[in-house]
């Protein structure tokens, strides 16, 4: 479907937050929409859904590539070719103590979801390298940690050593972010024995399971199989994920 | 306006089929199109045994394109018949299943297993690039095209298709050798071999060092083959490889096409077949033709 460009603008080096207009199925927190980029790619991208209200869609987005270049360069009023909301999200457990985990552009999805989590008591550990963004729009719906790998903005060192601080006191975790730190998620919640729900990423083509391109190998009783990060994800447990 | 036209045994509404391996089961696209408006459906090739895959990377975008190596990821064929093949049947389309045996004996037994109601076309197929055993290694041999062919004419009443690979010296060779097997189609082309590799790791993309490639960029070559395969079998041919609209599914009917696959456009725009088959009817309408069979093999040489 077509949707109309509200806003588009940098929030840090090369991190970009659209908003569009959005007349579709409302999203469920963590599905994510593919996006044409304007002639620049040949298959649509896969962008999670960064918060949604009232017919107004937002993502959050870093230049990567040729198709992300030209989406950033996109102007109020635009068109985009868009379909979707696709994939599962996160699974919303309601009145638990939840401990929402992003690493860099990785946060994008999670802003949707601190705001429809219904947790008790929510805590958000945010990570970046060096610059922080989209840090003040987390702030208000739980209690926020950030932490930068060289300690410029709040806590220094990986968002992971404050997981392992915090696991104790929390029900859940939902965690996006580079692979590293989402294995580090799988360690810690499954030592700890506490619920952990992560958001994968992998290059689609389809995004509707038809391809099979986006392949995760997950645990199965004997031995493993693949299952499609657009489809059976991109959201799945921690402990079945085989990284 | 007349688009049906007939492979083997087989009718269909109108010359669109999907490709296999795009188009999975039906099931995510039923979402998005209507199935009974599709000529037909041909679904993701089967193994005897259920196959995981190849590890990923699996895609990998070029210049209007993606190479892939998916590996034949499939249920196998006996969880296909138990449940996928009702959800097919509750719809009015022919369903061709292709086949990917790893010898001649998994081509006849999957044959033979899927001669039963709701099928109306086993594809063959000895093509794909991305399996070690079988596959492609066939394909490019016209005596296995040929044992494979009769053998599993001979273990299924229905219409047998043989999907040929493009990587081959001479693509008429393996046409023959499929039609001398007793094929009652041939469907061409599968992927293009292709390599892509990561400068920073200077290792190859996939796993499998080579992928398919397929999208636009493989068009013209396809197109080219389907015209050199139409000069030398009597036999219909299903042509595909890079169909993004109407106006390239016209070209390789006009070519001599009897029918065309639409695959990789599928993934880009989950409702480019029916766009194509309103494309057709279009240009029939503009040019005044009242029959798809007036159009195939109509190209002025």
């Amino acid at each position: 479907m077509k949707a109309r460009v509200l806003s588009n603008r940098g929030i840090a080096s090369s991190v970009y937050e659209m908003t569009f207009e959005w007349k579709g199925k409302k999203p469920h927190p963590g599905q994510f929409l593919m996006i044409d980029c304007q002639g620049k790619t040949f298959l649509k991208r896969p962008f999670s859904v960064n918060d949604f209200e009232e017919e107004k869609m937002t993502i959050l987005y870093q230049v990567r590539g040729e198709g992300t270049k030209n989406l950033s360069q996109m102007k109020e009023g635009d068109i985009l070719e868009i379909t979707g909301p696709h994939g599962n999200g996160f699974e919303i457990l309601e009145g638990k103590r939840v401990l929402i985990v992003g690493g860099g552009v990785g946060i994008a999805p999670l802003l949707y979801l601190a705001k429809k989590v219904k947790a008790q008591k929510l805590y958000i550990a945010l990570g970046f390298k060096r610059e922080t963004f989209l840090v003040e729009k987390f702030e208000g719906l739980g209690e926020v940690v950030v932490t930068t790998e060289e300690g410029s903005t709040g806590r220094k060192g990986l968002v992971t050593s404050v997981v392992e601080e915090m696991i104790g006191e929390v029900d859940i975790v939902y965690g996006c972010g580079p692979k590293p730190m989402l294995k580090a998620l799988q360690e810690i919640s499954m030592k700890a024995n506490v619920l952990c729900q992560i958001s994968l990423e992998e290059k689609m083509a389809c995004g509707i399971g038809a391809c099979l391109g986006c392949a995760c190998k997950v645990r199965e009783d004997k031995g493993f199989s693949y299952k499609r990060v657009c489809r059976d994800g991109p959201v799945f447990w921690a402990e079945e994920v085989l990284f | 306006m007349n688009l049906s036209v007939e492979i083997g045994k087989i009718k269909l509404k109108n010359p669109v089929i999907t490709a296999s391996g795009t188009f999975g089961f039906g099931r995510e696209y039923s979402e998005y199109i209507d199935l009974n408006k599709l000529g037909a459906i041909v679904v993701k090739g089967l193994t005897v045994k259920p196959r995981e895959g190849n590890p990923p990377p699996r895609l990998f975008e070029t210049a209007s394109g993606i190479l892939n190596s998916i590996g034949l990821q499939n249920p196998g064929v006996d969880a296909f018949i138990e449940r996928e093949l009702p959800f097919l049947k509750s719809f009015d389309v022919p369903v061709i299943v292709n086949i990917a045996g790893e010898t001649v004996e998994e081509f006849v037994y999957m044959a033979e297993k899927l001669d039963i109601e709701g099928i109306e076309g086993i594809e063959i197929n000895v093509s794909c690039p991305n399996v070690k055993k079988g596959g492609m290694a066939f394909g490019v041999n016209p005596d296995d095209i040929f044992d494979i062919t009769r053998k599993v004419r001979k273990a299924t009443s229905k219409t047998v298709i043989v999907k040929l690979t493009p990587n081959v010296t001479d693509i008429k060779v393996c046409a023959k050798a499929a039609e001398k097997g007793g094929a009652d189609a041939i469907s061409l082309i599968n992927t293009v071999a292709g390599m892509a590799v990561d400068i920073d790791k200077r290792r190859p993309v996939f796993e499998n060092v080579i992928g398919g490639l397929s999208g636009p960029a493989i068009k013209p070559i396809a197109l080219k083959m389907v015209y050199e395969v139409v000069t030398v079998v009597s036999i219909p041919v299903i042509g595909m490889g890079g169909i993004m609209n109407y106006k390239d599914a016209l070209e390789f009917l006009i070519v001599g096409a009897r029918a065309i696959a639409v695959g990789t456009c599928n993934f880009v725009n989950p409702y480019c077949t029916v766009e194509i088959i309103d494309g057709i009817k279009k240009y029939m309408e503009e040019n005044e033709i009242e029959d798809i069979n007036e159009i195939i093999g109509s190209i002025k040489i």
